[in-house]
């Protein structure tokens, strides 16, 4: 018994210790960054410029914001209306206007490199092949030229907040208009206003995490998303662009799978496609495939592909080609009435489990923390974490509480 | 079985330790933070109002910022309640509010709570040393949620300082403003902006909205509160208060701001400023586009004095000037009456809407009900005087009485007349001599004789050459003395304006007499007049005197050193030796047996 007492207090003292790090963490953190914050906003509003074009009517406001990648004037935007025009003003931090050309553009990720008619080669810039990855419930800042409020030399604005989630763009019709499927940071910042597009994401130690996205608006909800794009995501992107050429659509768009998986090799056969929106419901299931074998049946409606949900036959076949052949796919049917989810796998031989609570879907190939694709499609869930900050904290106490767990278990043993 | 029974035990406990986490490992550093921002809250809270129009239809946000009840709020808040409001502080109790003075262009209004002269009051800051990324938060009563009047506290970053703003419509602009990502919301309106250690640093009234509703986005603006604490005495008026202007145009030209045009009865021209210069600082502030210049104007009253440099042909001159009003007098009220024809906005003191071409356009409240006739509550009644031009006449009227009774009671000056003879030295050598009646008066200096006649047209009588009108403007002290508040002529209380050689900002007296306008200024403490101002046309210097060293003379506390100047030049500088009363007359006076 009294054995058991001592372990018990020594696993209690491990799990306590395990408890205080993450405090302890991120008070060094701040305390480190603190005196500095003025410091960082300053250095990132001096990389930031504002970008004057076309616009300024019926909403369409004719400015936007850009980042200098190069001392020599390289600068990065969002891909937009603001750019067409031959009289593109690019005004700088220290108030020099110059007018830019375009070098090229990234119709996928929407973005645009320009070019200042500059010699000067110690332009402030951020380094984007250094620029670091954020995690969930890092703080940063959105430096930009939201609203035009900075006028001539003015600094731009900096808001702050966390980051709240890092989560494929749930970019489709329906939800929110995008070409861009992959990750983005979403951040409980009021940070894509108007104009603020082509603004910098910058952790508390003024480096780059990623580039403030256009205004995107959920069709469903009506919720405006707060988002950028990390650095990861279009940094090579840049280089093709920087060389003066255009992105090719297809082969960069990460979301596009190089061996394409289809429904057929699922063992799926819809019914025929003859409506602007077809309902997907199933017509037929190939014996001995994986649909055949995890129990699809004719009659079923596809509801769901990957929790995205999917409301006609052409729309499937999208959502289904984006994934490798070897992907696990999990997909949603209505039966009677009744939800029925299943994850197949055209490759495997053996059926997989049913899943229900089963949360084995694969992660894209992101290299980010598994418990941040939680938000997969979930326009709900990623309406909640717009506006709540605070759950960014709590994500970062469950981290600590599950750490926890796996160093006291074999303590115990 | 027993094996596992710790594991279960160690769980439950590491739920509940995760539970009590704070309470088990307090961090000192951690916990004083915690603590420095619950004071700071706590002490903001107890000065944050809840303003209510007095039928409780809608409602806004203030500040306390004296003990005797003063509050700042948004005139935008105070248009649409009339004369008076109800106003909860965090103690849970309803105050009643009367109205006393208005900024309409600055969107500032001054009101007074009642019924107690120990209010919780803000500690202000100095705003020009807020910077970006300090931590600030905002206090108010956004959507009237508060049943209790508990402020509502939203906590965020200084986005940008020294912001413009377009006015909204005719008024209501914002300029030298602060910037923030702190919630503003509907109802925040007048409410303070607290830096992170509690002080008060602006009063929010504004932000960016377009197409996303009237919520916050991330973007609101504060007045600053230099601003709003320059502009506080003027308000204590009870009067309209005006903005300022150079009475220039200026325009950015390849890095240089340069004057494009310019009115010739502008205290700038007379100094000196003229079409092409470039100007380079004006109010300690460099400026570098016109837009800067234009920021750092709003900032100030109409008459307020700044330094102002400018640029010609290489050479630079520094100099002072008087800034003159935005709109004159009848044209203010005008304004502020004509926006009271518009439709007012249901619920009353959201924050305003920037002007954008694509943005809607919101009407902005204007003095609604504020000069018309309206049932007072009893509470605010002898507290409130209609007049036009005022937003509350009453605080107008004791002012004057104050400073009056203050001056002549504490200098003893009544009765002292008109006969004069004073004899003492010039500062720069000799000895002078100044003989005083009601109708004439004369001045000797090493220099010269000369003299001024009070009978005919005053205009004219501006003697002794390049003072001004030094002999009138004592003329009009003896008037002011003798024949009081009432019988000088008209008389009002202007608030504090900044005179004299130090510009030392001071309570100021207006009166008008033969069209001509004389300033009064009163110290705070002692009540002393410290200075007169005669101004004998409206585009004309002034003749300044500055009164210091006040001692006694023949049981009356007077000034002992006089320093004259006019057009920002010295003309004299007197010290006072012997000072008379009904003193013999200039020669020919019929004064016989006066003596």
């Amino acid at each position: 018994m009294s054995g058991t007492r001592r372990r018990y207090s020594k696993l209690l003292l491990v799990a306590l210790a395990a408890l205080c790090l993450p405090d302890a963490l991120r008070l060094t953190q701040s305390t480190a960054t603190a005196g500095s914050l003025h410091d960082s906003i300053r250095s990132a509003q001096r990389k930031v410029v504002k970008i004057y074009g076309a616009g300024g009517v019926s909403g369409l406001e004719a400015y936007q914001t850009g980042i200098l990648i190069s001392a020599e004037g390289h600068v990065l935007t969002v891909q937009s209306y603001v750019l067409d025009t031959d009289d593109l003003a690019v005004v700088l931090d220290d108030g020099r206007k110059f007018t830019a050309e375009i070098l090229g553009v990234d119709p996928v990720r929407e973005l645009a490199v320009l070019k200042l008619p500059i010699e000067n080669d110690s332009l402030p810039h951020f380094n984007l092949a250094a620029a670091p990855l954020a995690k969930v419930g890092e703080r940063v800042l959105a430096i930009s030229n939201l609203f035009n409020i900075a006028g001539g030399d003015e600094p731009v604005s900096a808001l702050q907040g966390v980051v709240s989630a890092i989560s494929p763009l749930d970019a489709r019709r329906g939800s929110h208009q995008a070409a861009f499927h992959g990750n983005v940071y979403i951040v409980d910042a009021a940070a894509n206003n108007p104009g603020a597009a082509g603004g910098a994401l910058v952790n508390w130690r003024g480096e780059l995490l990623g580039l403030l996205g256009k205004e995107l608006r959920s069709s469903a909800t009506g919720a405006w998303l707060h988002y950028a794009i990390p650095v990861d995501q279009f940094v090579a992107s840049v280089e093709t662009m920087e060389a003066g050429r255009t992105v090719a659509d297809a082969g960069t768009n990460s979301s596009t799978a190089t061996d394409p998986l289809s429904l057929a090799a699922l063992g799926i056969v819809l019914v025929p496609d003859i409506l602007p929106r077809t309902p997907p419901y199933i017509d037929s299931v190939i014996a001995d495939s994986a649909a055949g074998r995890a129990g699809l049946r004719p009659d079923d409606l596809l509801v769901l592909v990957e929790g995205e949900p999917t409301a006609s036959c052409s729309l499937v076949v999208d959502q289904v080609i984006r994934r490798e052949s070897f992907d696990d796919v999990r997909i949603s049917v209505l039966r009677g009435g009744k939800l029925v989810e299943v994850t197949l796998n055209a490759e495997a031989a053996e059926p997989l489990d049913e899943t229900g609570e089963d949360e084995s879907s694969s992660l894209e190939d992101s290299g980010y923390p598994a418990e941040s694709n939680d938000l997969n499609g979930d326009d709900a869930g990623m309406e909640d974490l717009e506006d709540a900050p605070a759950e960014a904290d709590e994500a970062t106490i469950d981290e600590a509480v599950d750490a926890d767990d796996a160093e006291a278990e074999p303590a115990v043993e | 079985m027993n094996c596992y029974h710790p594991i279960l035990v160690a769980a439950s406990l590491l739920s509940s330790a995760a539970a009590v986490r704070g309470a088990v490992t307090p961090d000192p550093a951690v916990v004083q933070a915690e603590d420095q921002r619950a004071a700071a809250i706590a002490k903001a809270s107890a000065a944050t109002v809840a303003v209510f129009d007095s039928a409780g239809a809608g409602g806004g946000s203030a500040v306390l910022i004296s003990p005797d009840g003063f509050a700042v709020t948004n005139f935008h808040v105070t248009a649409p309640c009339g004369a008076a409001m109800k106003c909860g502080l965090n103690d849970g109790k309803l105050y009643d509010a009367v109205i006393v003075g208005i900024d309409p262009v600055g969107d500032v209004a001054l009101i007074q709570l009642l019924g107690r002269d120990d209010f919780p009051v803000a500690e202000i800051a100095d705003s020009d040393q807020v910077r970006v990324g300090d931590w600030c938060f905002a206090s108010g009563n956004p959507f009237l949620l508060a049943d209790d009047f508990t402020p509502t506290i939203t906590y965020g970053l200084v986005s940008g300082v020294h912001r413009y703003q377009y006015p909204a419509g005719t008024l209501l602009e914002y300029t030298d403003c602060l910037q923030t990502d702190a919630a503003i919301n509907p109802g925040n309106s007048g409410g303070p902006l607290f830096d992170a250690q509690g002080r008060l640093i602006g009063i929010n009234g504004r932000g960016s909205f377009e197409k996303r509703g009237r919520v916050n986005v991330g973007v609101g603006y504060a007045i600053s509160i230099n601003q709003v604490m320059r502009f506080v005495p003027m308000l204590k008026s009870g009067r309209i208060v005006d903005h300022a202007t150079l009475g220039a145009t200026v325009s950015t030209e390849e890095g240089s701001v340069v004057v494009d045009d310019i009115l010739e009865t502008s205290d700038a021209f007379r100094r000196g400023l003229q079409y092409g210069d470039s100007i380079v600082r004006f109010a300690d502030r460099e400026i570098t586009t016109a837009n800067a210049l234009k920021n750092v104007l709003g900032v100030y009253p109409s008459g307020w004095r700044v330094p102002l440099t400018y640029r010609r042909e290489g050479e630079s001159f520094s100099t002072q000037v008087r800034l003159m009003g935005v709109h004159d007098e009848s044209e203010l009220i005008e304004l502020v009456q004509s926006e009271e024809e518009q439709p007012t906005e249901p619920h009353p003191g959201g924050p305003q809407e920037e002007p954008k071409d694509n943005g809607p356009k919101l009407p902005v409240p204007g003095l609604e009900g504020l000069l018309k006739k309206k049932k007072l509550p009893a509470a605010i009644i002898g507290k409130y005087e209609a007049r036009r031009g005022y937003a509350n006449y009453w605080y107008n009227e004791q002012a004057q009485q104050r400073l009056w009774t203050n001056y002549v009671e504490r200098s003893a000056v009544n009765g002292i007349g008109y006969n004069w003879k004073l004899v003492g030295n010039v500062e720069t050598g000799g000895a002078f001599e100044l003989i005083t009646s009601a109708d004439r008066a004369e001045l000797t200096l090493p220099t010269g004789h000369s003299g001024a006649i009070f009978t005919g047209d005053l205009a004219d009588q501006l003697s002794p050459p390049r003072s001004g009108g030094m002999l009138l403007a004592i003329n009009a002290w003896q008037r002011f003395i003798d024949k009081g508040l009432r019988r000088f002529g008209e008389v009002y209380y202007l608030g504090k304006l900044p005179h004299g050689p130090d510009n030392r900002v001071e309570n100021c007296l207006v009166g008008y007499f033969e069209g001509m306008e004389t300033r009064f200024f009163f110290a705070d403490e002692t009540g002393d007049l410290t200075g007169i101002e005669l101004f004998t046309a409206d585009d004309a210097d002034p003749c300044e005197i500055s009164f210091s060293e006040f001692k006694e003379f023949e049981g009356r506390r007077l000034p002992k050193r006089w320093l004259i100047r006019h057009a920002e030049a010295p003309f004299a500088e007197l010290v006072v030796e012997t000072w008379n009363v009904n003193a013999s007359q200039p020669s020919d006076a019929p004064q016989d047996g006066a003596n």
